[in-house]
């Protein structure tokens, strides 16, 4: 029988992994997603999790040994968020390129300068073109089921990629949720055991592993990421199929709430979903025609879904913890990329809010929802808004 | 007619069919240390493929795989320059989970180990993971081109050091990344050349054969970068071990006060007290090793340069325990 616990997102994410048994773990501390490593090498020390964990001297050491355990043909984990992540950067291309099923668990956190420990998404947007498949968990739960599928995923041989999941700093990796914890057995079925074909360091069969690619193979080796990205796409919605029918909990790669007739769909990712949910049944009840969309799945980016998603609704209000300086938001651009050759489509308005743990409220939601409105109503708009700024200091 | 044994195995792991240049010293350096670790693993384990490389990206890593070729027989990965130590650790990590026996043989260059690798480095010594790191030192970035390193001896020509108005060349002394790995106090590091073949297979031997983190540097040759003919390779790194510029030891469990130094040969005097050498008289002058490299050839012109680096060989060596005596030429 699974059980149900009370914890942290960032628990959440450690027993997740020890669910998943990877034999290597290597993972440096950072704010705030220390309390992974933490817990795994709890559970390494009392025998619970037989793995190696790597107590390595930097995050990009935690990634390059990753990426060493996982070339020599073992199941690997790590954990990291903000600075560590963009530390990786270099390596996470290779990971990728390399075709090594990582799994990585961040708390999405702010990126410097100013420093600053609290949530926004700019960390893994920043890395959006690494090939690294990307999940964001609304809550607990989510942040568990989405790392268990993240391991199958990636680990699929139409796919072979390393993937990330996100869930949002303090919000969810310091907040207890009661959390379910699925039974060993029916996880062990899940997954399986990992026996890769393509990456092993075995002397019985030596094979040479990050050669150079002269121009005449570069492009095909970069090709075959782009192939595993479209891949992704059905196996994700297979994995997503098998994990319901074993777990009984379903995920889509965009979830809609409430889309039915709505004129304004309000999207979003991550934990900020919630709030907007509630912000959703609100205007609901005052008779207005709203809905809600969260991105679960942002890499591969879900196109068809969104296409699906845009013939909902004549505007789409998208709400970012994140920004392009000069451009707008992420799921901006790639929501105009998506719709840009649709004959029919709605206008997008794209809103920066929540950067650096700043909290998202019902009345920065009212600022959003009135340039909305005037969207809707076919009156002028700024396409980037910034909500909630504090225009008095500025 | 008796056949004599090859003085070591016939294995290759390094295969010919790399692209390194004629008379490269690090080539013969990576294959003299795989066919030494083969040896090793066979005596330890009864496998002599019981290893896999990590390699950081440098000059041995480019010409030894360029898809859909490989140089290597062994099971090799390269991931980026700086991380050799820290993807040797997860190499070594998993292994140990697979219950599998050997050892990891991590390589690096100058370059990506005293600089941009410093800290994996440091980190994989300090974890005790059970890797050797065989650090080719030819003494500047040359996959690159040519650029001054950490390593890169006081008085170098390289196109980030050139000779100037204003410049005699490199104007620090080299690091000696030997040193700083021993001071993690691990079980074995070394100095080795590929002049010194004998020594040099001893050492990696031993190095693969102790349990836990080893270090082994190792002076090759680089025929464009030090601007000698290809000829003259082999030749070179002998003198510098003969006049004093590149000191052979070993330091077993960071033992700074038991540092076992190899006699440097070249007619050299070495005294020793209670087995321990404490002195050497070197007989050939430095400038033999200088003179037929192009990157000191404008050292000539401003002999005190020259007369600066002998002080510091001396003080390397007073660090290593041995007050040594270096010659100036014969007017």
């Amino acid at each position: 029988m699974p059980i149900r616990k009370v914890m942290k997102a960032n628990e959440a994410a450690a027993w997740a992994a020890k669910l998943a048994k990877p034999k290597v773990v290597a993972a440096f501390p950072i704010t705030p997603s220390t309390l992974v490593p933490e817990k795994i090498s709890e559970f390494v020390a009392d025998g619970e999790l037989d793995a190696e964990f790597v107590k390595v001297e930097s995050e990009h050491s935690a990634i390059s040994a990753c990426v060493g355990a996982s070339a020599a043909g073992v199941r690997t984990f790590t954990a990291t968020a903000s600075q560590g992540l963009a530390l990786m950067h270099e390596i996470l291309f290779i990971a990728a390129g390399m075709r090594l099923p990582i799994v990585m668990a961040i708390g999405n956190r702010a990126l410097s300068a100013p420093i600053n420990i609290w949530n926004d998404w700019q960390d893994t947007i920043s890395e959006r073109d690494t090939g690294w498949l990307q999940f964001y968990a609304e809550n607990n739960q989510e942040a568990l089921d989405l790392i268990l599928m993240a391991f199958k995923v990636a680990e699929d041989e139409r796919v072979l990629l390393p993937a990330m999941v996100g869930f949002d700093a303090f919000i969810l990796t310091h907040t207890v949720e009661p959390v379910e914890i699925p039974d060993q057995e029916l996880v062990d079925e899940f997954l399986g055991e990992y026996e890769p074909k393509h990456a092993y360091l075995d002397p019985a069969r030596p094979i040479t592993q990050g050669a150079l690619g002269f121009p005449a193979h570069y492009m095909e080796a970069r090709y075959t990421v782009w192939e595993a990205n479209e891949n992704a796409k059905k196996v994700i919605d297979e994995v997503f199929a098998e994990f319901e029918k074993k777990f009984g909990r379903k995920y889509q790669k965009i979830e809609e709430y409430r889309t039915d007739d709505a004129d304004i769909i309000f999207v979003t990712m991550g934990s900020l979903a919630g709030t907007v949910k509630e912000y959703v049944d609100k205007l609901r009840e005052e008779g207005i025609k709203v809905g809600a969309a969260k991105v679960t799945v942002y890499r591969p980016f879900p196109t068809e879904e969104v296409r699906e998603l845009a013939k909902k609704a004549k505007v789409l209000a998208l709400l970012e913890k994140n920004i392009t300086f000069s451009v707008g938001g992420a799921l901006f651009q790639d929501f105009s990329r998506a719709l840009i050759n649709e004959s029919e489509k709605p206008k997008i308005v794209d809103f920066i809010l929540g950067l650096g743990g700043r909290d998202v409220t019902f009345k920065d939601l009212d600022e959003a929802f009135a340039i909305a409105k005037n969207a809707l109503a076919g009156e002028e708009f700024d396409e980037v808004n910034w909500i909630g700024l504090r225009k008095e200091i500025l | 007619m008796a056949v004599r044994k090859p003085p070591i195995t016939t294995r290759e792991y390094w295969a010919p069919g790399h692209a390194a240049c004629a008379g490269c010293g690090c080539a013969a350096s990576l294959k003299l240390a795989t066919k030494a670790f083969s040896e090793a693993m066979e005596e330890k384990y009864g496998d002599p493929n019981a290893f896999a490389v990590a390699q950081a990206t440098g000059c041995m890593e480019v010409v030894s795989a360029v898809f859909p070729y490989t140089a290597w027989k062994a099971p090799w990965i390269h991931v980026a320059f700086e991380n050799a130590g820290a993807v040797a650790s997860g190499v070594e990590a998993a292994w140990k989970k697979l219950g599998r026996k050997g050892k990891i043989l991590a390589i690096g260059g100058d370059g990506g180990t005293a600089d941009i690798g410093m800290q994996a480095l440091s980190g994989m010594l300090e974890r005790w993971h059970n890797v050797v790191y065989l650090m080719y030192d030819n003494e500047a970035y040359m996959n690159t081109g040519i650029q001054r390193s950490s390593s890169t001896p006081y008085g170098a020509w390289t196109t980030t050091s050139p000779p100037g108005k204003y410049s005699i060349g490199e104007d620090k002394p080299k690091k000696w990344v030997a040193l700083i790995a021993a001071a993690h106090r691990i079980p074995y590091v070394a100095t080795a050349s590929v002049a010194n073949p004998y020594d040099y297979i001893r050492k990696m031997k031993k190095a693969a054969k102790v349990d836990g983190p080893a270090f082994v540097q190792v002076q090759c040759t680089c025929v464009p970068g030090w601007r000698v003919p290809p000829e003259k390779s082999i030749e070179v790194t002998r003198l510098a071990i003969e006049t004093g510029v590149w000191p052979l030891f070993e330091i077993e469990n960071g033992d700074f006060h038991n540092i076992k130094i190899q006699p440097p040969g070249g007619g050299a005097k070495v005294t020793r007290e209670g087995g321990k050498i404490v002195a050497i008289e070197f007989k050939k002058p430095i400038e033999e090793y200088l003179k037929l490299q192009g990157r000191f050839k404008h050292l000539f012109k401003q002999p005190e340069a020259i007369d600066v680096m002998r002080e510091q060989i001396k003080a390397m060596w007073k660090v290593l325990g041995v007050e040594v005596t270096l010659p100036k030429p014969e007017e």
